[in-house]
């Protein structure tokens, strides 16, 4: 039982790198190069919004917050001061998860819409003050001069190299999340999300460990914003506002909560979507809003539920 | 046997005393100045009318509600202001009335994570996987599966907890309480809703545990379950206490059987 | 003082405003336990009808009211129907997830029809405005806040002296009880959709000539109508009308005597101070769950 389930991990780990390596390799449309760029971020904003949300049952909708704070915490580092950007990522990691556990310490004792109107007010928060803070971070003209990414010889530039290293990075974090998942505090996490009170009961001290998950997350947030800035080295607040908190909780959704690999897919179908949708030109944003609205009518488990389900029905049909 | 060891460390020769515990709702007296104590090892039924204030002094005991006045004395340490946390941590484990298994999580889980305060590995632990981890890990899958055998739900073990028929769920509560080395269990009516058959599998249990050095604590309606698992007796009627005493002396106590008839 | 009454008046203004969604809000939340996060696209649904009923096409100004409430409320049903009552597996975050793909489905429903660009509007009435203590009453102020009274009082009655608002009542109170009591419930929150869109739409309708109304307004005032009904207390009719006139007048006074640049945030601080401290609402009648 154990092996078999230690087994179909590695295939899967073995699978997810050899497609990562492979499109990489290949493809050499700065463009497509570009999209899988941005799947990759935002991925890692939905795996940690994913352990908060999907597994330990609290909804956040300020999630874009930590990745704003990630973002700009970098830029103005390495902008404005000139650090080395691999030190302002542990500042901008740093810097999320202190505030997480600051705003987490009275927010997380609240429950369900109370949750999520709380989060959704420190989202909005950290967002004025970075469009309201000009001097330091730019207003909301944005913010210029973020500096290129490096490691010794090797400059990650957009096209491959910064491909390479986003996808590094969401694969070390899909095995933190699994190894986190699989151990002693993933269960106690499952634990909150299907029953609170028998978790306490049981001798979890459930405020403590939601905070240790969304501080987690927001670190996961705190290097999307870090890999985001230094990708595109402009930032602006409206990258980190309330509509992208949302984009973040949809991709959860959408792609199925309590599932790692939802996480991915949800990632990849709200990156590709608006590309998608861009041929509908003026038509995108109803498009956009009728296949939010169907998913969730038709498939409220997400889509790997969803298509999971799909293709059992038609196995059965068949046979 | 080794599998339900209780944490060491207990001296006085009461588990547990409660010493004039007072509760109050908006004006209503849902305690009413409770003494009684409970010896080590032996099992204490606590009975009642409906309403009587049983399950409202077992989350004071186990340290959901607060007290307004009184005591409530574990193993020689006033608990009134512990967290529940750390109550567990001290051997106070309780099942519900309504069964709270974990359903997403297959039995063997809900099982390990009833081990919770009993293992350390922590977010670094378990993302770097140190020996200790992987050894603790080890040792909880382990003593899970050994208590699935000791309760009988072995064969269970990897379905999901949700699936399982009520009364087995039951005994999983049961299983996943004693996961966590208590010195008091507190048994909130698991004989409520069980067969016969299953009820006379439950008091083969409770009989078990016993004999391993555990003190339990038994809420229920099922009379002659309590008067044959029973050392000790608590009436309880409108939250006071109405009488105390051995299950023969329990029967044959008047007020006890005014209470019950309705004469009260 | 001139300048704090003046404050004051476009701080009842636009807390009128608030107090209109918020009220909105609260009603549907009350009878379905539904957020509904599509609510400010009503707003702006009803300020763009008017704006094309009233000012484009001529209509006499009561009918084109009319004509932007109908729409309002049309589209609350349609939404109720099409979406919401046909979801599987109605867990509070799908529907959350439902109502948002609402709200940009109606959003770009919006920019197609009326356009990116921003409309002005002309006040109800072309009254000179009053002058008290110096600071100037604009008399849409005064047609704005009858509106949001007699609205609130409209609902207010509706729900203590009719059968149907007293059925109302009872689902948001026990749903199941008030099903077995033979209360269709299901009816029930079709009209509490209803109602709920009319009135964010009746709140576009008043916004529009004091502000720009474009097929993007609704989103901000739909948030901050959850965080006027938060402050008041989700669920209660009266708490979510003072928690919007609160808000309004504490931004008017805030971006007036702190800082402008602030005002926005205004209302988020508000809204966790009060999830901090008092998790009901500032007028909630029962202790809120924070456990």
């Amino acid at each position: 039982m154990m092996t078999d389930k230690n087994k179909t991990i590695w295939i899967e780990y073995l699978v997810f790198l050899c497609v990562v390596s492979a499109f990489g390799l290949i493809t050499e449309n700065t463009y497509y190069l570009q999209i899988m760029t941005f799947i990759g971020i935002n991925t890692l904003l939905a795996l940690g919004l994913n352990m908060l949300m999907g597994y330990t049952g609290q909804v956040s909708l300020g999630h874009a917050a930590f990745y704003g704070i990630g973002a700009y915490t970098t830029a103005i580092l390495s902008g404005t001061y000139a650090i080395n950007p691999w030190l302002a990522l542990v500042c901008a990691v740093a810097a999320a998860v202190l505030i997480a556990f600051i705003v987490g310490l009275p927010t997380l004792r609240l429950s369900g819409y109370y949750l999520a109107m709380g989060t959704l007010g420190f989202g909005m928060i950290v967002n004025i003050v970075i469009r309201e803070w000009g001097d330091v971070t730019g207003g909301a003209s944005g913010f210029v001069g973020i500096p290129v990414l490096e490691a010794g010889s090797l400059v990650f530039m957009s096209g491959a190299s910064y491909y390479f290293l986003v996808w590094g990075i969401v694969f070390a974090a899909i095995i933190i999340c699994r190894r986190l998942l699989a151990s002693r505090t993933g269960r106690a996490l499952r634990a909150i999300h299907d029953g609170e009170n028998a978790a306490v009961a049981i001798g979890i001290n459930t405020h403590a460990l939601k905070l240790e998950i969304f501080m987690f997350s927001a670190a996961l947030g705190a290097v999307a914003g870090f890999l985001y800035a230094h990708f595109v080295l402009f930032i602006s607040p409206e990258s980190f506002g309330f509509m992208f908190s949302i984009k973040i909780v949809t991709m959860v959704v959408i792609g199925g909560m309590a599932s790692v690999w939802g996480a991915l897919l949800g990632a990849a179908v709200l990156t590709l979507l608006p590309e998608v949708l861009h041929g509908f030109a003026e038509y995108e944003m109803i498009v956009f809003g009728t296949v939010l609205m169907v998913v969730m009518i038709f498939m409220p488990q997400g889509l790997t539920r969803g298509i999971m389900d799909i293709i059992r029905t038609a196995r059965r049909a068949r046979a | 046997m080794t599998l339900l060891q209780p944490t060491p460390g207990s001296r006085p020769q009461h588990i547990l005393e409660v010493q004039d515990l007072t509760k109050m709702f908006g004006g209503v007296k849902a305690q009413d100045h409770i003494n009684f104590s409970i010896e080590k090892g032996i099992v204490c039924g606590l009975i009642g009318p409906n309403g009587a204030g049983k399950t409202t002094l077992f989350n004071m005991i186990t340290g959901i509600y607060r007290p307004d006045t009184g005591k409530v004395v574990f193993n020689g340490k006033d608990i009134r202001k512990t967290p529940v946390h750390r109550l567990v941590k001290a051997g106070v484990a309780r099942t519900f009335q309504h069964v709270e298994l974990f359903s997403s999580m297959t039995l063997l889980e809900n099982i390990m994570v009833g081990m919770h305060v009993r293992t350390k590995a922590g977010f670094w632990a378990a993302v770097t996987r140190i020996p200790a981890m992987k050894r603790e890990e080890r040792q909880s899958r382990q003593k899970a599966e050994e208590l699935l055998e000791f309760t009988g739900l072995a064969e269970d073990a990897h379905k999901m907890a949700g699936d399982l028929p009520a009364g087995r769920q039951k005994t999983a509560q049961i299983a996943r309480a004693l996961a966590s080395n208590p010195l008091l269990l507190l048994l909130d009516e698991p004989a409520a809703g069980l067969n016969p058959v299953e009820t006379h599998a439950l008091g083969q249990l409770i009989r078990k545990i016993k004999q391993s050095g555990i003190t339990m604590m038994l809420v229920e309606h099922d009379m002659s379950l309590v008067m044959e698992m029973s050392d000790k007796v608590v009436v309880l009627d409108q939250g006071k206490k109405l009488a105390q005493g051995t299950p023969r002396q329990i029967q044959s106590n008047e007020a006890v059987m005014s209470a019950y008839l309705g004469n009260g | 003082m001139q300048e704090i009454v003046q404050y004051l008046f476009s701080g009842i203004t636009t807390g009128a405003v608030y107090a209109v969604i918020a009220v909105g809000l609260s009603m549907l939340y009350s009878s379905t336990e539904l957020i509904n996060f599509a609510h400010g696209e009503f707003v702006m649904i009803g300020a763009l009808a008017m704006v094309t009923l009233w000012v484009r096409i001529g209509l006499p100004l009561p009918l084109a009211v009319a004509g932007a409430v109908a729409a309002g409320c049309m589209l609350g049903l349609v939404f109720e129907r099409l979406a919401i009552r046909t979801a599987r597996n109605p867990q509070p975050i799908t529907l959350i997830i439902i109502t948002v793909g609402a709200s940009i489905f109606l959003k770009g429903a919006a920019m197609i029809v009326w356009g990116k660009d921003p409309f002005s509007m002309p006040s109800f009435s072309s009254h000179e405005s009053i002058e008290i203590f110096g600071a100037a009453l604009l008399p849409q102020s005064i047609w704005i806040v009858t509106a949001a009274l007699v609205l609130a009082g409209g609902i207010h009655l509706f729900l203590k002296q009719t059968l149907t608002g007293k059925a109302m009542v009872a689902c948001a109170v026990n749903k199941k009880a008030a099903w077995l009591s033979g209360i269709p419930s299901e009816k029930m929150g079709i009209l509490a959709f209803g109602i709920s869109a009319g009135c964010g739409a009746v709140a576009g309708i008043f916004i529009a000539p004091i502000t720009m109304s474009s097929y993007d307004m609704g989103t901000i005032l739909g948030i901050k109508g959850f965080c006027a009904a938060m402050i008041g207390g989700l669920g209660s009719l009266w708490g979510a009308f003072a928690g919007g006139l609160l808000l309004g007048i504490l931004e008017s006074l805030g971006a007036g005597l702190i800082s402008s640049a602030l005002k926005d945030a205004i209302a988020f601080v508000l809204l966790l101070l009060i999830l901090y401290i008092r998790p009901g609402g500032l007028f909630a009648a029962k202790e809120a769950k924070r456990f």
